[in-house]
């Protein structure tokens, strides 16, 4: 669903289901809640929304979707140039 | 923005459009179900770039929308109570209920205030001891969790002036509601991404097994969209109807299991009508016992009559995908933003919103 | 039946006024537009869109009234006492006037702590040193507590008109360049971020400042200056939409070419806005031939405390009354003014 906001965690306070942080988001920093992401840590990014971290960002995950989309990218150019038959 | 601005690369986008059409043979017809997904599909211009034979059609997913008329018209009666702080998303200020909106009842003198978290509403309830404060608590799976916890804590530190008014709703009904309507044209789902955030995505199986329509759990940037669109085509085409997830830095099968856990402690699954579509079983979430003092419907008196809706608004066949936005007679001139008749005109999410405030101006020949 | 593209929008749906009346949307405008300026018999050729451009005795001099009911008083980048000043030189230089001698009308609450008036008198002091204006008149009344919000300013500003020429839509026309003079949103964000509810720990700063000397500068180089807004409620989109329509032409800007802060963008994501919606204090576009536009934008860039001008956008004759925007991924879609003010989501 709905609005949910990439942050970095800056700082976390407390722990168990009640922690919460500071996240950044381009520089504007939010308190949010972090008892959903019990595992993410300082530095890590988080998906906000409605003042909750709802999960953390995947960043190895990010990164190979991102290089098989290149590719597809790339492989569609190359089509493109030459289209098979 | 790390994690947006990658997402938002024109390049990027462009590429994989071109993928698409290549991939393309035939016409699909393909829901979006999230209301945050139309949104930015209208916004970025995504229609615009995916080929002719694919045609998007945009689902209920807009937890606003579907609030039925007379839980606004509760959520007016209690904001009248002097004694009451009324707190909201901003999202449902503007929802028309059976007479006015939120934002009409605060200009006659109701408390209502637009808080970004349920945590403010609930901040406010213990500085003003003297105050009943209520919160609007609407939405689909991904903010539920939200509004447990507020609750949960409230229990916890006994707070007492503070109750929900709860209108949670659950997608994977509304899909099945969807998919098993004979007047049905929808073959595959972008299902929304964030609320597989909290929930996983196992249940999906059981409908595309039954139904035969590939899901792929999409995020929300337009190259998610566009990577979303490709991967059901890609599923389409070859002839297969599996659960995918395209959004995979930020949903895992499990789901979130703290967030589901605290949801299993504080609600429980009822049947909920929902606006335009009318009641589907086990839908929606309401308090469970234990949290049952917390509930702003117990808590005040008030009526619980049905609404009927407004003739003209045909909110129901757009949430649904039969109709889009600018096929219904009142769009654009009977029904706007500034006097709209239905909730899918006033939500920011409402298809008929981003259609109209998105809306695209065919160049003069 | 009512049409919302072209017709005032019909009071009788709204019986009591609502916020949005004050947003500096499409309600504003029609409050304006069906219950004032009609009343006022008030349109004129004095008329302009931030004051009124009129002669007397020879002199051509701008006037023009501002009221400020900004929550909280005191906000990061500045105070109600500095839009106080700005708010109403702005308006002045944007009729092309200088700014010279203001009014101040205070209305304020019972048990308003003296220090409070005092920050905010001393806040005015200094806007209008800075601005070269004089404040020369003005009137004090006490509500009793509970029927304000502290303290509400009402400014109005006289000025002498540097040119004759009709600084105004009908000069524009195709091919005019638009220029913005800073990046956008700051303001809005500056004053929501500090607001109960909506509280973030980030210093996004009002970007409140006067445009006089700016805009005199401009007209010394010579640039023929067809029309200008200065950035307020409603935002940059508000301000083309008004121009537009006014003049019945198409205005197409482009989304990357409009600087955003990266923390005021922040902001905006994590609250669901646009910026492009989002009220400015310190900011103006101004649109000028083409001929002219680099020129201008030179100026701009070197009055300016922070960041460059920009060149956003054109005028063309592809559409009437229309602004368009090509957005981030390419694609061009209409950008409209919203009936009232833009509230913050979570969907």
């Amino acid at each position: 669903m709905c609005l949910g906001v990439p942050g970095r965690i800056e700082t976390i306070q407390g722990d168990g289901l009640l922690r919460v942080g500071k996240v950044t988001f381009g520089g504007a920093v939010k308190e949010a809640h972090l008892g959903y992401v019990p595992e993410a840590i300082v530095g890590d990014y988080v998906i906000v929304h409605a003042g909750f971290a709802i999960s953390t960002v995947d960043e190895d995950e990010a990164a190979r979707i991102f290089d098989y989309l290149r590719q597809i990218g790339e492989l569609a150019e190359l089509e493109e140039a030459n289209p098979s038959a | 923005m790390k994690y947006v601005d990658e997402y938002r690369d024109a390049d990027a986008v462009h590429q994989l459009a071109d993928e698409l059409a290549r991939i393309t043979t035939r016409p699909w017809t393909i829901m979006e179900v999230c209301g945050g997904q139309t949104h930015a599909i209208m916004k970025f211009g995504i229609d615009t770039l995916i080929p002719d034979d694919v045609t998007l059609v945009h689902g209920p997913g807009c937890p606003v929308c579907v609030t039925p008329l007379e839980l606004i018209d509760q959520a007016i009666e209690i904001a009248a109570i002097p004694q009451v702080i009324f707190c909201s998303f901003g999202d449902m200020l503007r929802v028309p209920g059976s007479a006015r909106d939120l934002l009409t009842a605060k200009a006659h003198g109701g408390d209502v205030r637009i808080v970004y978290s349920p945590l403010d509403a609930l901040r406010l309830a213990r500085e003003n001891p003297d105050r009943e404060v209520v919160f609007f608590a609407v939405g689909f799976e991904t903010t539920a969790p939200a509004n447990a916890m507020t609750v949960y804590q409230a229990k916890r530190e006994g707070v007492e002036n503070f109750s929900l008014l709860v209108s949670h709703v659950l997608v994977p009904p509304a899909m099945e509601a969807i998919l098993s309507s004979p007047s049905n044209t929808v073959q595959g789902f972008l299902a929304a991404g964030h609320v597989c955030t909290i929930m996983g995505y196992s249940e999906y199986e059981a409908l595309t097994e039954r139904y035969n329509a590939p899901i792929v759990v999409t995020g929300f940037e337009p190259l998610d969209i566009l990577h979303g669109v490709l991967m059901c085509v890609e599923q389409l085409e070859s002839g297969r109807s599996d659960v995918e997830n395209q959004y995979t830095r930020a949903v895992r099968q499990e789901g979130n299991v703290a967030a589901q856990g605290v949801l299993a402690e504080v609600f429980r699954v009822v049947a909920r009508k929902w606006r335009g579509l009318g009641e589907i079983p086990e839908s929606g979430f309401a308090l469970a016992p234990d949290y049952a003092q917390f509930d702003a419907g117990s808590r005040f008196d008030v009526a619980d009559v049905s609404v009927p809706e407004p003739e003209e608004c045909v909110s129901g066949l757009v949430l649904q995908g039969v109709m889009k936005p600018d096929e219904c007679a009142a769009f654009g001139t009977a029904c706007t933003p500034e006097a709209p008749l239905g909730a899918t005109m006033v939500s920011s999410e409402g298809a008929c919103a981003a259609y109209y405030r998105y809306r695209r101006v065919a160049d003069p020949a | 039946m009512p049409d919302g593209f072209t017709c005032p929008s019909p009071l009788g749906d709204h019986s009591h006024v609502q916020l949005a009346h004050g947003g500096g949307g499409r309600l504003t405008n029609a409050l304006i537009e069906g219950m004032f300026a009609p009343a006022f018999d008030a349109d004129g050729p004095e008329r302009r869109h931030d004051g009124a451009a009129i002669t007397i005795g020879g002199a051509r001099l701008a006037f023009t009234t501002d009221s400020y009911v900004v929550d909280p008083l005191f906000f990061p980048g500045g105070s109600i006492g500095y839009l106080a000043v700005n708010g109403t030189v702005n308006d002045l230089a944007m009729c092309g006037a200088r700014p010279l001698y203001l009014s101040v009308g205070m209305i304020i609450e019972e048990g308003l702590p003296m220090e409070t008036l005092w920050r905010v008198t001393q806040d005015m002091k200094r806007a209008a040193d800075a601005a070269n204006v004089k404040v020369v008149t003005g009137d004090t009344k006490v509500l009793d507590r509970g029927k304000g919000d502290g303290l509400f300013i009402n400014t109005a500003g006289i000025g002498l008109r540097e040119t004759d020429a009709d600084i105004s839509p009908s000069s524009v026309r195709p091919g005019d360049a638009v220029l913005l003079s800073g990046d956008i949103a700051r303001h809005g964000m500056a004053v929501m971020t500090v607001r109960e509810g909506l509280e973030f720990d980030t210093t996004i700063e009002s970007d409140c400042a006067p445009l006089a000397g700016v805009v005199l500068a401009l007209f010394e180089a010579g640039i023929d200056v067809r029309c200008m807004r200065d950035l307020t409620r409603g935002g940059l989109a508000s301000a083309l939409v008004e121009i537009a329509e006014a003049r019945g032409v198409h205005v197409v800007v482009r989304e990357s070419a409009v600087p955003v802060l990266e923390d005021v963008r922040g902001a905006c994501e994590i609250l669901g806005l646009d910026p492009m919606y989002v009220a400015n204090e310190g900011r103006f576009i101004a649109i000028v031939g083409p001929e002219d536009a680099d020129a201008a934008l030179d100026i701009m860039t070197r009055h300016a405390v922070d960041g460059p001008a920009s060149r956003i956008g054109e005028v063309t004759d592809r559409h009437e009354g229309l602004v368009t925007v090509v957005g981030q991924i390419g694609a061009e879609r209409v950008l409209d003014m919203l009936s009232g003010e833009q509230l913050p989501r979570i969907c």
